[in-house]
């Protein structure tokens, strides 16, 4: 049996080598490449507008795309969408300015001594337990309904994944790298300098980017108490008027700015982290 | 004579508490200048127990131990910080400015055949150059005393073979005393000038080896020192459990 199996292959084996690529390069677009997973996306929206010009979806629920591309293009020749954007940009620069600051401190202080996590790690695990936006109301009546209340929300959402990640990584440095550093002479400073600091590096960007997400949370929420500027403004105002297409472009402005805010920090590890070893293989 | 670079007396190290036996029990040890020492011993015997006491990484809790203040050590692992260099982690702790720091580190990395991995990260490196990589770094401190713990352990047996030489060559050229731990009894008669065999917390024996060198397996003193080490270590010629000495039998309690 085997015998005549192998009769029966011979002179086709170039044909069958062949069969399963040619059966796949059929159901290929050709030269599309990448482009390719764009082709659903753009079927959606076109969709989308078909069934708005045909009154399937009426626009007070759903402006079509058309007129978001529109309210956008608008907003930007007007100005007003730039000095929207610049408002909450500043709100989450200061914000996450301090969240940084704080979170690195605290983090480095609990994470280098004993002392320091004893009197802030537990404080700070119990307050990490409320959920931030419900101090919203306190916030209020604390600070009012002006800046400083979004800059603290944006800051105290932020600053918690900065600390765990800093702490977590300071904790787990490997100790038979420290030892290496103590037989050859580093001094205390040196060792948290040269070994402890990077080995949290990655762990403690990784914080970076969970601070982002919640830095842009914290701003829809903090942006619709009584704004008078900034991006959830001009959605909170759009609604007044049933301008769905503003409300839209308001959240598309939301979502690139988390997304470029996301590939910054990955740029910033493509560059700190370059000595890792998947990194290494790319480069 | 000059004085010994080490000296140990009584040196006592218990792990768990007084009524168990000790891990290392009244060692006596010295190591003469430029001399090479081979510690052998069975897995948890204490060597590295030793070797940790002498690099000051384990406490001397009781008894005395001298070492000097220059000395480094090669552990089994090559532990090089992954996020620096290969020339960084050799200049790193360096005295003296970075320009310096570097002229020497490079220098060290030419002597161990590494000048074109200068620049690249320690995850790159194949085992046998990250081990070679802690070797430059231990040399280029200068050390009066250098600790090997198991450096060739982890490598495959020809990178091991050509790492041997290197060790042996190196050590010929800068001449510091050298302790090192193995439990590889050929190892120790290709390098060593003496071989100590650590067992039940005591050294056993303390056998000078004064072959000539280059060393080779062939010599039938070789097979004979072979033969007497590996008896002492327990062992008989076909790798089995030689009538179990007394000394061994405290061995398998502590974990190294």
């Amino acid at each position: 049996m085997p015998a005549s199996a192998t009769t029966a292959l011979e002179g086709r084996p170039p044909v069958r080598a062949a069969a399963r690529p040619s059966f796949r390069r059929a159901f290929r677009w050709p030269g599309l490449g990448r482009a390719r997973r764009f082709v659903v996306p753009v079927l959606l929206i076109l969709l989308w507008q078909a069934a708005a010009e045909a009154g399937l979806i009426s626009t007070r629920m759903l402006a079509p795309p058309s007129a978001i591309a529109t309210a956008a293009w608008e907003l930007i020749v007007s100005g007003e969408l730039g000095h929207h954007l610049l408002v909450s940009l500043q709100r989450v620069a200061i914000g996450l300015a301090i969240a940084i600051g704080a979170g690195v401190s605290l983090g480095l202080v609990a994470g280098l001594s004993k002392l320091g996590e004893d009197a802030i790690d537990a404080t700070l695990q119990m307050l990490r337990a409320l959920p931030f936006l419900a101090l919203v109301p306190l916030l209020i009546l604390w600070l009012g309904i002006g800046e400083a209340t979004k800059i603290v929300l944006v800051a105290l959402g932020a600053t918690f994944p900065i600390y765990l990640t800093l702490f977590g990584g300071i904790r787990s440095t490997d100790p038979k790298l420290l030892e290496a550093g103590q037989v050859l002479g580093l001094s205390h400073a040196q060792k948290i300098v040269h070994i402890v600091l990077p080995a949290a590096l990655p762990q403690a960007l990784v914080g970076l980017r969970y601070a982002l997400g919640t830095a842009w949370l914290s701003l829809v929420v903090g942006e619709q108490i009584n704004a008078t500027a900034g991006i959830g403004f001009l959605v909170m105002d759009a609604r007044e008027f049933l301008r769905t297409d503003i409300i839209v472009v308001g959240l598309l402005v939301y979502a690139l700015l988390g997304l470029s805010a996301d590939q910054l920090v990955r740029a910033l590890e493509r560059r700190a982290l370059a000595w890792r070893p998947s990194l290494v293989r790319e480069g | 004579m000059t004085r010994p670079v080490v000296e140990v007396h009584g040196l006592t190290r218990r792990f768990h508490g007084p009524e168990r036996p000790p891990v290392l029990d009244r060692i006596d040890l010295t190591i003469r200048r430029g001399e090479f020492v081979a510690l052998l011993g069975r897995s948890g015997s204490g060597k590295t127990t030793l070797l940790r006491t002498l690099a000051g990484l384990d406490p001397v809790t009781e008894g005395r131990a001298t070492v000097p203040e220059r000395r480094a050590v090669v552990f089994q692992e090559p532990r090089l910080l992954p996020w620096k260099k290969v020339w960084k982690n050799v200049a790193l702790g360096l005295p003296g400015s970075a320009a310096e720091a570097r002229r020497k580190a490079e220098a060290a990395l030419a002597e161990v055949e590494l000048t074109h991995r200068a620049e690249a990260w320690p995850l790159t490196l194949s085992g046998g150059e990250a081990q070679r990589t802690g070797l430059a770094r231990a040399l280029v401190r200068e050390p009066e005393l250098l600790l090997l713990d198991e450096p060739f352990a982890a490598l495959d047996a020809l990178t091991r073979l050509r790492m041997q030489s290197l060790v042996g060559e190196l050590v010929q050229a800068h001449r510091p005393a050298v302790l090192l731990v193995t439990h590889d009894v050929e190892e120790a008669l290709l390098l060593a000038d003496r071989a100590l065999v650590l067992a039940g917390g005591h050294l056993v024996e303390d056998i000078p080896i004064g072959l000539p060198r280059p060393r080779r397996r062939a010599d039938p003193a070789f097979e004979a020192l072979r033969l007497r080490l590996l008896g002492a270590l327990g062992v008989d010629e076909d790798g089995h459990d030689a009538a179990a000495r007394p000394a061994f039998g405290a061995d398998s309690r502590q974990a190294a």
